[in-house]
């Protein structure tokens, strides 16, 4: 089976082919171009460099959400649209789920984190350290999905922190949110710690593929009309509106 | 440029996103329409009293499969028979500019269709071509809607010299702007059109506002502070404002303006042919008016009707064929152009 990955919920912007347990191609650019410039040409050239028509791919996994609401956007709708036009299924692949897998077989808990700017981080707690969900002996297949610990969501970085505390086992960090986040992870980390290493520590498509292969074989897929974008963050407009429908009411009663 | 006879029939599917329509279209040889479906979320920016970008977006990337499948649905045919894929690249909201141009790219892309990006105001013009056979350039066509307003020499296909151009609001924005105060609500257009049915459009005189050394251009903010002072004023006075008189003055300056500088420049620079575009052109007044003036002066004119004034996909696929006909291809790097200029790539 093979697999287009798409991954451009940050300022990484990244496509990948997996068949089956190879990673046949995957081209990353983490730069200050945007995505609507560079995504398409890159999936371009990497099908020119590989002699390989779209065609031949089964599926498309894309990062749904969360992450940069154009970024994802960008990504959504080129997938959709090759899925449109090519016929095939897609996986909406949870952004920080993808990122976990950077780290697949790390031991511990691994949490993906990426600044969502008002003191916030999304988040997700996983592991990827095989166990039940990954290791089969005598060559049982297994599915590669990460164990959820806590499921990716918009939150307070010191309260994840506390939560990663209470848990108390070693947790390897990775994504753009460290480096804005890093000194309140080194104050208040009680817990082991580490950061992924360059390799691995930013979205990579090759893991939207890799997961979204699995999630394939477990028959997660939609149409491309289906896709749907996971913001878990309503637009600005309407959280004001909320929160002045909810004062008024208060007002009222 | 006389139209290249091309010997195969020309199918092009339209792709618009640029404020908040989502919209697909089937256009043959630039001016038969084969299908144009639009996705209107009108009700709910309504709640916002204006159109909210990131909604918008977030609306566009949620419907843009079902139109553009509902499009190729109603012509009949399938991605494979279709010539090019043609889609708007600016100037609108970004976010939302994004969400076809890169749908647009990749449909193309996957199906090895040329892609053609369409200037949305060369949409607005084009929109002409569908329903008056006739109409072939050069002609001078006035462009109004919530985000432009433009005087415009259609020179050729694909080639314009644009006379003149507003200075601050955009016609359609006083629209809303004046409709907001006056408490008509969102959109403006259709409401203070309506609401001026039932007024007298001499209850008031507001000032026509002229722009020293550029005889074509507009300027609306003058008339709109004009309108809220009488507002403010008559709050003060306590006087009641009679809302379809208020409208109805407002709206005969705007027509006015719109008018007198659309005749004049088709008279002085000797255009026998006069068009209107965009989503104002359907203002009842101003079709009435300049039918008037035109009628007046001897002058031909020509506007689409109300669906195709407002924002769609058709109006972008013929623009769309007569830019795939003089040759024009997109790149798979075709980004979205906010500020995009007329006549400009």
């Amino acid at each position: 089976m093979r697999v287009l990955g798409i991954d451009s919920s940050s300022l990484v912007a990244s496509v990948a082919i997996v068949t089956d347990d190879v990673l046949t191609a995957e081209f990353t650019v983490n730069f200050k171009r945007t995505h609507s410039q560079t995504l398409l040409p890159m999936l371009d050239q990497m099908m020119n460099l590989l002699g390989m028509d779209l065609a031949e791919v089964d599926a498309i996994a894309a990062a749904a959400g969360p992450g940069s609401f154009t970024g994802l956007r960008i990504g959504a709708a080129t997938a959709k649209g090759l899925g449109l036009a090519l016929g095939k299924p897609l996986a909406e692949i949870p952004t920080l789920e993808a990122l976990a897998c950077n780290l697949w077989g790390v031991s511990g808990l691994v949490c993906p984190i990426m600044d969502a700017r008002r003191n916030q981080v999304y988040a997700g707690v996983y592991r990827v350290s095989g166990g039940e969900s990954g290791w089969g002996f005598g060559g049982e297949e297994k599915t590669r999905l990460p164990e959820i610990v806590v499921d990716q969501c918009a939150v307070d970085i010191l309260e994840l922190i506390n939560r990663l505390n209470r848990m108390g086992q070693p947790v390897t960090f990775l994504g753009d949110g460290v480096p804005v986040y890093e000194k309140q992870i080194r104050e208040h980390m009680t817990a082991a710690f580490s950061f992924a290493p360059a390799q691995n520590s930013r979205q990579r498509a090759a893991s939207a593929a890799a997961l979204g292969l699995e999630y394939v074989k477990l028959g997660r897929t939609v149409t491309a009309a289906e896709f749907k974008v996971n913001y878990l963050r309503k637009s600005q407009a309407e959280r004001e509106r909320e929160e002045q429908m909810a004062a008024g009411s208060m007002n009222e009663s | 440029m006389k139209i290249h006879t091309t010997e195969e029939d020309v199918y092009i599917l339209a792709i618009e996103s640029s404020c908040d329509e989502t919209a697909a279209a089937v256009v043959k040889n630039g001016r038969q329409v084969l299908s144009n479906v639009i996705s209107s979320q009108i009700d709910l920016h309504t709640l916002y009293g204006g159109v909210v970008p990131e909604i918008a977006s977030r609306k566009h990337i949620e419907k843009i499969n079902l139109v553009i499948e509902a499009a190729l649905k109603d012509a009949g045919m399938t991605l494979q028979d279709v010539t090019a894929v043609a889609v708007t690249y600016g100037p609108g909201l970004v976010g939302a500019l994004l969400v076809g141009v890169a749908e647009a790219k990749a449909i193309a892309y996957a199906a090895k269709k040329p892609l053609v990006g369409v200037h949305h105001i060369e949409g607005h013009i084009s929109a002409n071509f569908i329903e008056h056979a006739e109409l072939e350039p050069p002609f001078v066509c006035l462009v109004v809607s919530g985000g432009h307003t433009h005087l415009v020499v259609v020179k050729d296909y694909g080639e314009f010299e644009i006379l003149g151009r507003t200075r601050d609001d955009a016609a359609g924005e006083a629209f809303d702007k004046v409709a907001r105060a006056v408490g008509l609500g969102y959109p403006g257009g259709p409401k203070v059109d309506r609401a001026a049915k039932e007024g007298n459009r001499k209850a008031v005189h507001f000032p026509r506002a002229k722009v020293d050394g550029s005889p074509y251009d507009f300027s609306f903010s003058g008339l709109k502070s004009a309108v809220l002072n009488y507002i403010n004023h008559a709050q003060m006075t306590g006087e009641e404002i009679a809302v379809p008189d208020l409208a109805a003055s407002f709206q005969y300056a705007v027509v006015d303006v719109l008018v007198s500088h659309t005749v004049a420049a088709a008279r002085e620079l000797g255009y026998q042919n006069v068009a209107m575009a965009g989503g104002v052109a359907s203002n009842t007044e101003l079709r009435a008016e300049m039918k008037k003036a035109c009628r007046k002066a001897g002058l031909q004119l020509y506007y689409p009707s109300p669906v195709l004034c407002t924002d769609n996909a058709a109006m972008i696929g013929a623009a769309g064929y007569y830019e795939y006909i003089n040759g024009t291809r997109s790149g798979w790097d075709l980004n979205a152009v906010p500020y995009l200029k007329l006549g400009e790539r």
